[in-house]
């Protein structure tokens, strides 16, 4: 994928991000991430039933690198079992430190193959993961 | 533009403009301290041989300058820390947690950097004293008015920053200090922001204590100052035992602790950082405060004008009379802004700047903020400017 067309996807998530905004449902587990420059700062909540992934959603005040991720990341994870939502978990996490991946699982999420290329943005595209790991990792 | 090429960095085609996070080092501090680790390596009041004792001749000439350059009235009254932080964590756990009780106040700000707002906190969650917020003007500057209204017979302490990180307004100094003296309160200050840009003087201005960073006037980082007046200083508690701050100690459990300042300088203290900073009072005394002050003034005048014919930029500080500039452009996120500048090698920077309770009172959580110093020129400014004149490109950098 060119530059352009991966911008244009990022630009995209980041004005029209998608399942934005946080459900008031109890069956929703939401965890808040900030990173540590003080800056990004994001909600995710999830819904997680019988060991599947049944709905993703996330919230907040974040660069453009770091909303348009947690979009991106809301539509990848969204239907998957928590194995599979794992599995691309860490592919995204090792494709961002510059480390061998998977591209095949990662779909959408392949447009921030090249975020590693600004180490300040990396942290921005890892913040949504934080999130989303941890309500995993709870149930 | 002044004394541009005692500092290499700017030659790079840097442009630093977040010079009240951390200054640049002219040469010359650089240099003191890699004499000290070239050709005197030693430790200070320890040895008896010729380089020890040059140590301790750089090191304690260093606490002079410091009392001078404040005006104190005795060099004991000059303690050494790592930073503003610990300084003020000394002021509060060391001194007023055995100073204040329950039902006293504490007059803080919401425009002060965490580092003057949570000892307070943690140690008013212990004690129970209160802590009130002295509230700001429409301009974001501190109301006098408000600040006389609330001080009652409860009020033991005013803590505040001379001038604030993020909106760089300057404090009435002198002004605070005679209402603490009137009504017989502790008048705290914190000037780390204002040390290298303006005069400071604890006498005048009936400063009982403050606290300040190496770092943001030229010098080294891990090094910082505690200041407290005399009879204060004498009751603060150390927070930290060991070495270098005892006379005599025995397994009966007794001890004898040194008079100040070694008693709070416990353990090998940043003998570097310390006579680094000595050079950078060297270096501000050189060109004078006056001029540094003056010349910052011109080029944030010269800065509001030229963002004013950018469009889409809000201004949150045109009026404070300092080099800190707090913007967003249109709906950009402050840290896309940043990111966006770094590629034109302008350093800026964005998000909260440590104040996080000022977005309480400016309704932004995230801004960008430019902070001058006097290296820094008009010919940079346009250079910013036509960058953010170029807004369309920020979300370019996100690949």
């Amino acid at each position: 994928m060119d530059v352009k067309l991966k911008r244009d996807a990022i630009l995209d998530n980041y004005q029209n991000p998608a399942n934005r905004g946080l459900p008031d449902d109890k069956d929703y587990r939401q965890v808040n991430s900030r990173n540590e420059s003080c800056v990004d700062n994001i909600t995710v909540a999830a819904k997680i039933v019988d060991g599947k992934v049944e709905d993703v959603k996330f919230d907040g005040d974040a660069c453009a690198i770091c909303t348009s991720a947690s979009s991106v990341m809301t539509k990848e994870l969204k239907g998957k079992t928590k194995e599979e939502a794992e599995v691309i978990i860490d592919n995204f996490e090792r494709m961002i430190n510059e480390l061998p991946y998977d591209e095949d699982v990662l779909g959408e999420l392949n447009i921030y193959n090249e975020v590693y290329k600004q180490p300040s943005r990396k942290k921005c595209a890892l913040l949504p993961m934080n999130s989303i790991k941890q309500i995993i990792e709870s149930k | 533009m002044l004394n541009r090429e005692d500092f290499e960095i700017l030659n790079t085609g840097i442009i630093y403009f977040d010079n009240a996070a951390t200054t640049q080092k002219p040469r010359s501090v650089v240099n003191k301290i890699v004499d000290y680790y070239t050709k005197y390596t030693a430790n200070a009041h320890r040895g008896d041989y010729d380089i020890s004792l040059k140590v301790d001749e750089e090191y304690e000439s260093t606490r002079d300058k410091v009392k001078n350059f404040i005006n104190a009235e005795d060099r004991s009254e000059i303690i050494f820390t790592k930073g503003s932080t610990e300084s003020f964590n000394m002021i509060v756990f060391g001194f007023m947690a055995h100073y204040l009780q329950k039902g006293d106040e504490v007059i803080l700000s919401k425009g002060e950097h965490a580092s003057n707002l949570l000892p307070w906190i943690s140690l008013a969650k212990q004690i129970g004293f209160t802590i009130r917020y002295a509230s700001l003007e429409e301009d974001n500057s501190l109301s006098m008015e408000n600040l006389k209204e609330m001080i009652n017979s409860n009020t033991k302490v005013i803590s505040l920053a001379h001038i604030t990180n993020s909106i760089g307004d300057v404090r009435p100094i002198k002004e605070i200090g005679e209402l603490c003296k009137e009504n017989n309160i502790l008048f705290v200050v914190d000037v780390t922001q204002s040390i290298g840009h303006l005069r400071v003087d604890v006498i005048e201005n009936n400063i009982s204590f403050l606290g300040f960073s190496a770092h943001k006037m030229l010098g080294p980082t891990g090094v910082g100052v505690l200041y407290g007046k005399k009879e204060l200083l004498e009751k603060l508690v150390p927070l930290e035992y060991g070495g270098g701050m005892n006379i005599a100690f025995s397994s009966s459990g007794e001890y004898e602790l040194k008079e100040l300042p070694f008693r709070l300088e416990a353990g090998t203290r940043n003998i570097a950082g310390v006579i680094g900073l000595g050079a950078a009072i060297d270096y501000l005394e050189n060109i004078g405060l006056q001029n540094i002050h003056e010349y910052e003034l011109e080029l944030k005048k010269y800065l509001v004008e030229k963002m004013k014919t950018v469009p889409n930029i809000k201004i949150y500080n045109e009026t404070s009379p300092s080099g800190v500039l707090l913007f967003n452009v249109g709906n950009y996120f402050s840290q896309d802004v940043a990111i966006y500048l770094n590629k034109f090698k302008i350093c800026i920077r964005a998000g909260n700047h440590c104040a996080k309770m000022l977005q309480e009172v400016i309704c932004s959580t995230n801004t960008c903020r430019v902070s001058l110093y006097f290296y820094n020129t008009k010919e940079e400014i346009d250079k910013l400017i036509e960058a953010l004149k170029d807004q369309d490109k920020i979300l370019e950098t996100v690949v």
